[in-house]
């Protein structure tokens, strides 16, 4: 069933219209994330979702009961939409102690004083803050204060939570951290999780499902994780979960030759037409090799990160990148130098109409 | 929700909108009306008219020459005091600096005071000493002179640039600096080329707030200027309303010469909002390193003790004299043991009715209108700063009144506005002083409460409502205890400085309304000027002792916050 | 000879040794990283060489010529060192045009207007900001302030660049094409470099040679192949790169786990350590199936699989430890839940340090 169910949404402000006819549905009890450049109107959508801002025209409903419905004149407060929050900026309150924040939504639904204080500690403990409830925020560091926000948002055991990119402001391992542990109490506590942010790597670890915003905020694809990686509808989705190579290919005679030389791509041959093609592909893609079939190339920038070596190829004028994991580098002779030959090939490769590509390019 | 929200967001609105309109724009309207408008039709030419009487004239004149002299003399003394506190190895900066803001503590007018005694051509202490002992012919300086009067304003005011340009200079990224150094300058040219050009806006804004504040200055003009003829804009309107009595054509004149301090002073603001905003490098960032400090070498004694002897001179000398001739039995005796007693300040604090009404008035009065601004300057920021309402850009601009109508303008219109000819007489009462106040405090509560409330982010109110508080429990629990801090320093900020109120309380006393500052003016007019000195001293005891406490207060604010 | 060399350089702030005894010899047109965590030094070294702080103890060199020396009380101004410099938070100044930041070195050496002209220009050409030359250094992103940075640097084409932090400040893409920009300039002007970063893959895509510093004290220097490939001690490994480590313990003369699981022969250290860590990394664990791996193969169970494009991340419970592993996405990999062998391609073994 879905908790949230949002159909035809729109939201502008003044000219600038945010969202147009917008529909999302959210199943209850899964984690979901709303992905996007920044500027792309996912944030204007949670605090739609929220109650702090009135859509245009659309419906929103929570829990099966509509929240936000200008046609039918519904806006339900955000204190009445039974919902958690957390922010960007934790937006814990600075004149309380960890347990008053902690209390608050319950001291404000008059929760008798035994079970509060239970259930404050219990949850505190869950986020592993316990011992620290007397604190002041100016005491704790930015990763408490979120976790002092979690907990707030968790006390009263809400069926919706929403979190907007509330990892930004934390280090990265820190940030690696946490976004483990927020799958984590989402397991746990079977609560169903919005989450929004720009981070495509957080999307990808925490999410059951995603969605991809684009700068219009318009969605693109809705699926996995594996599904949007894998997957990509098209090429705005493809280059905006990692590093891709778009690789010019031209059609000459029924064969498909890579940039300005004639090698032809190997690999299946595209199903639909178009003028001209890119070959899409994530530098573990493609695998290099001292000799062998595949293209002929030649390394013209290598790098060593430690872990990876990155290489920049060019085949016939068309450069790509690629990786390799160091130790196997090393193990097989992959240790490249500047010049160097190389013969490539694709383990995986998606074909796009070049045309689409300038749009995602911008 | 939206519904009831929306009433209660009018009402507040409403209110906020009423208060800054009764209390501010009405005064300042009528006195725009009572220049321009004559029997009944818009008249420009009586009021040039008025501008080019001699005595006018003259007053705009040196307004204009004492605002300018002030303005360049405090700049290069603030500027090179900041300076040599920030980039120097000065010995005792932390000591420097906190002496160098002492001023801002002091009234000017009991500085002024103080420098009467000292140098005034026959009398003053320091030019009695030259003429008796070390046989000079004349006085070696006069004080009641332009000169003189510049002289005492750049002592008072030269903080306003020298706490604008410490601040610019020690949040500047030290690399900034570093970078020209590394690129191969000397300290010499780095300070020419890159420090001065980039703290100009922090020096230009603080030297167009003296200019501002000195136009409109009432106190050192008064008690400097009158003697020898020298007045400006303030002290002619206070003249001109104070012997005729009301007059039609001296309130005309007072009210030509308000309207132009209120032009005046709007267009000074104008240039600082300019200045500050095309000016604003972002110079704040990175890690911070202590910046690098110009070695004086042979020229650290020497400026250490020019140093000492400014403070010593300024802050010092001119102290230490009030308190001596609050002592004294009469004023001209020499400062003996014998002559010396504390029985001026027993008479003025337990005996003397006029001195006991005065400061009974003035910590009435001052706390009052501390009070009543403090909420009042909570709500409007409120609006201005977190609300969503339509409406609002007017409350805006009427918020933006109280910073550029001085005190001697908000006096002149009070008296307009509150002397019986709209239904009210509050004339010769104190109620009329306490309207004044709350007028000319304004712009303090609503910078503190404004600066207060921009700190407490949407995200905490909005936190709350997700955690199930309606707009009203959310207000309560969160923003009412996270602005407290801040309206408590809106209340020290108006109280402290209404005890030592002259130029308002000036033009607004009654026999039995006289404020600590009105006594201490007329009292030193009448000729008593021992009594005068001894509640002077009284009331920078109280003033000092009032800064230290809001001083400590502030302090354990933030660490505990 | 070294070009520029540090002998002995020590500085101390009050009771606390912020360097320590450091000697390094920096060759002509190298690129030299110092990389450490916040607060180890590296950042007061740069700025000892720089002439921003004097030493306690120790002397530096360029070539012959003395630029420190508290013991013959010579300490040359960082004006008269004819470094290039950059910062981390930019520092390019707001009140004049980009052609005038990096014109301003040239300027300050007293130049003939037409040299100047020539080498604002080429300076501007190397590092893409011709077509910026009038603007205001405010209009421009992060990236454009720090090439003006770097340009203004390069103004005087200097034999040292000294590089702080320089790409801290902006955001991970730009990072890396920025990074690359810097070893372009390199290679066309032939400076040496001392860059100071916290970031190892930015110090190993870099630099010639790599010094890891903790606390004042040189960890290791060596090639970044060579620090990746052979970290002295346990430090250095951790600071480079995603690490495991596995508390053990020699017991009864054989080499365990905490917990008690004994260690197989391959991956037991070769003398008795007492209490040692028994450190992999992530990306070099293989999972084999039952019977494979021999004695360099640990039993454990699968606890959390995130899947995270390009890489799985699994952690594995093994004895009551966590270990981690990261196989590309296409390797197939155990559920969670499911009990696993692992296999340690290249395990490392460091004694428990003292305290």
């Amino acid at each position: 069933m879905d908790i949230v169910s949002i159909e035809g949404l729109d939201k502008g402000y003044g000219a600038h219209r945010v969202h147009r006819g917008l529909d999302l549905a959210i199943r209850r009890g899964e984690c979901f994330t709303l992905l996007g450049p920044s500027g792309c109107g996912k944030t204007v959508l949670l605090r739609l979702i929220a109650g702090f801002e009135q859509p245009d025209a659309g419906r929103i409903d929570i829990g099966g009961a509509p929240v936000s419905d200008p046609a039918g004149n519904v806006n339900v407060p955000p204190d009445s939409r039974g919902i958690g929050m957390v922010f960007q900026d934790y937006a814990v309150w600075p004149h309380m102690t960890v347990f008053d924040n902690v209390a608050y939504p319950l001291k404000i639904a008059r929760v008798g004083a035994s079970e509060l204080r239970a259930r404050v500690l219990e949850t505190v403990a869950l986020v592993g803050m316990e011992g620290l409830e007397r604190r002041l925020p100016s005491e704790l560091s930015g990763g408490q204060q979120q976790r002092v926000a979690l907990a707030r948002a968790l006390v009263a055991r809400p069926s919706l939570m929403l979190l907007d990119e509330p990892l930004t402001n934390l280090d990265a391992n820190l940030r690696e951290e946490m976004r483990f542990e927020i799958k984590e109490l989402q397991r746990k506590l079977d609560i169903t999780v919005l989450y929004v942010t720009h981070d495509q790597e957080i999307a990808l670890a925490i999410s059951d499902r995603m969605a991809i915003m684009d700068g219009e905020g318009k969605i693109r694809q809705t699926g996995t994780p594996w599904e949007i990686f894998e997957q990509p509808v098209d090429p705005f989705v493809f280059s905006f979960m990692g590093i891709a190579n778009f690789v010019p290919v031209r059609s000459e005679g029924g064969e498909y030759l890579v940039g300005e030389g004639n090698q032809p791509v190997p690999w299946e041959k595209p199903v639909v037409t178009a003028a001209r093609y890119a070959a899409g592909f994530r530098p573990s893609d493609l695998e290099i090799a001292r000799s062998g079939d595949g293209l002929q190339a030649v390394v013209v920038r290598a790098n060593f990160l430690g872990a990876m070596m990155d290489y920049l190829i060019e085949v016939d004028g068309a450069r790509m990148r690629t990786s390799v994991e160091t130790h196997e580098a090393i193990a097989k002779d992959l240790m490249f130098r500047e010049g160097d030959r190389c013969v490539a090939r694709f383990r995986s490769l998606l074909w796009f109409d070049a045309e689409t590509l300038k749009e995602a390019a911008q | 929700m939206k519904r009831r929200g929306f009433g209660t967001a009018q009402v507040i609105l409403f209110l906020s909108i009423a208060i800054l309109v009764v209390v501010v724009a009405v005064p300042v309207l009528l006195i725009f009306l009572n220049a321009f408008w004559v029997n009944g039709s818009f008249n420009v030419a009586d009021v040039i008219r008025i501008i080019r009487e001699p005595d006018t004239w003259q007053a705009l004149v040196n307004s204009l020459i004492i605002a300018s002299g002030t303005t360049i003399g405090s700049t290069i003394v603030g500027t090179f005091f900041a300076w040599l506190v920030t980039r120097t190895d000065l010995p005792f900066k932390r000591f420097m600096k906190g002496m160098f803001l002492v001023p801002f503590m002091l009234p000017s007018f009991i500085g002024a005071l103080a420098w009467k005694m000292l140098l005034s051509p026959r009398a003053g202490f320091i030019n009695r000493f030259f003429m008796q002992n070390l046989g000079f012919d004349g006085p070696i300086f006069n004080i009641y002179s332009y000169a003189g009067i510049m002289m005492v304003e750049v002592m008072y005011l030269f903080p306003f640039v020298f706490i604008q340009v410490c601040g610019a200079l020690e949040r500047m990224d030290p690399t900034l600096e570093e970078s020209a150094r590394i690129s191969g300058a000397g300290l010499f040219t780095i300070t020419r080329k890159i420090t001065i050009p980039l703290v100009l806006p922090s020096i230009l804004s603080g030297a167009l707030l003296i200019m501002l504040y000195s136009m409109a200055h009432f106190g050192t003009v008064a008690v400097l200027g009158i003697e020898n003829g020298i007045f400006n804009i303030p002290t002619l309107i206070y003249q001109r309303i104070h012997q005729s009595a009301g007059s039609f054509a001296s309130i005309r004149t007072g009210t030509v010469l308000a309207a132009i301090l209120v032009v005046a002073a709007a267009l000074i603001l104008w240039l600082q909002s300019k200045v500050l905003s095309r000016g604003h490098y972002q110079i704040i960032a990175g890690k911070s390193f202590r910046p690098m400090e110009l070695k004086l070498r042979a020229l650290r004694m020497p400026l250490l003790i020019f140093c000492l002897a400014y403070i010593g001179f300024t802050i010092v000398l001119p102290t230490v004299v009030i308190f001596l001739v609050g002592g004294l039995k009469t004023y001209g005796l020499p400062f003996t043991w014998e002559n010396l007693s504390l029985d001026n300040y027993k008479f003025i604090l337990f005996d003397y009715k006029v001195t006991k009404d005065a400061i009974w008035n003035s910590v009435t009065l001052g706390f009052s209108a501390a009070v009543i601004t403090m909420f009042a300057g909570v709500m409007i920021s409120y609006v201005i700063v977190k609300m969503k309402v339509r409406g609002k850009g007017i409350l805006e601009f009427l918020g933006m009144l109280p910073f550029s109508v001085p005190g001697s303008v908000i006096a002149l219109g009070v008296i307009l506005a509150w002397s019986g000819k709209y239904g009210v007489n509050l004339y010769n009462t104190v109620w009329i002083i306490l309207v004044a106040y709350i007028a000319r405090y304004m712009a303090f509560s609503l910078r503190a409460n404004s600066a207060a409330l921009e700190q407490v982010h949407d995200s905490l109110v909005e936190a709350a409502r997700v955690c199930g508080a309606t707009m009203w429990q959310a207000l309560k629990d969160i923003v009412l205890p996270l602005v407290r801090p801040g309206m408590v320093a809106a209340f020290f900020l108006i109280f402290l400085p209404s005890l030592r109120e002259l130029t308002v309380s000036i033009m607004l006393y009654a026999p039995t309304t006289r404020t600590i500052g009105v006594a201490i003016y007329t009292l030193n007019e009448d000729g008593e000027t021992v009594m005068s000195a001894a509640l002077a001293g009284i009331a920078l005891i109280l003033i000092i002792v009032g800064e230290t406490l809001i001083n400590r207060f502030i302090k354990t604010e933030r660490r505990g916050g | 000879m070294a070009h520029l060399r540090l002998v002995n350089v020590t500085k101390r702030f009050g009771d606390v040794t912020a360097v320590n005894g450091l000697n390094i010899d920096i060759e002509k047109g190298e690129c030299f990283s110092m990389l450490g965590p916040s607060g180890c030094g590296k950042t007061t070294t740069l700025r000892m060489v720089a002439g921003f702080e004097d030493l306690s103890d120790g002397e530096i060199y360029t070539g012959d010529r003395l630029l420190s020396s508290p013991k013959k009380n010579y300490y040359l101004p960082p004006e008269k060192r004819d470094f290039g410099m950059v910062f981390q938070a930019f520092a390019v100044w707001p009140h004049m045009s980009v052609y005038e930041n990096v014109a301003f070195p040239l300027r300050i050496r007293h130049l003939g207007s037409s040299e100047i002209e020539k080498r604002t220009r080429d300076a501007l050409a190397s590092t893409n900001l011709l077509g910026a030359a009038n603007d205001s250094p405010d209009s421009l992103s992060g990236g454009g302030k720090q090439r003006v940075a770097l340009a203004r640097a390069l103004a005087i084409n200097p034999d040292v660049m000294l590089l702080d932090e320089p790409l801290s400040s902006l955001d991970p893409h730009l990072r890396e094409e920025m990074r690359f920009e810097i070893k372009d300039l390199q290679r066309k002007y032939g400076f040496s470099i001392i860059y100071v970063t916290h970031d190892q893959a930015e110090a190993m895509a870099l630099s010639d040679r790599i010094l890891v510093m903790k606390l004042g004290v040189v960890q290791q220097i060596d090639t970044p192949l060579a620090v990746y490939n052979s970290p002295a001690n346990k430090f250095v490994f951790s600071f480079i790169g995603l690490s495991n480590f596995l508390d053990a313990e020699w017991r009864d003369g054989v080499p365990v786990l905490r917990g008690g699981m004994p260690l197989p022969d391959g991956l037991a250290p070769d003398r008795n350590m007492g209490s040692f860590s028994l450190a992999s990394r992530p990306s070099e664990i293989d999972f084999v199936s039952e019977g494979e791996g021999g004695s360099y193969a640990l039993e454990g169970v699968v606890t959390r699989k995130a899947f995270l494009g390009e890489i799985i991340d699994y952690q594995v419970n093994v004895g009551g430890q966590e270990v981690r592993v990261q196989k590309g996405r296409r390797a197939p990999g155990p559920d969670v839940g499911s009990a696993c062998r692992l296999r340690l391609l290249r395990p490392f073994w460091y004694a428990e340090e003292e305290g």
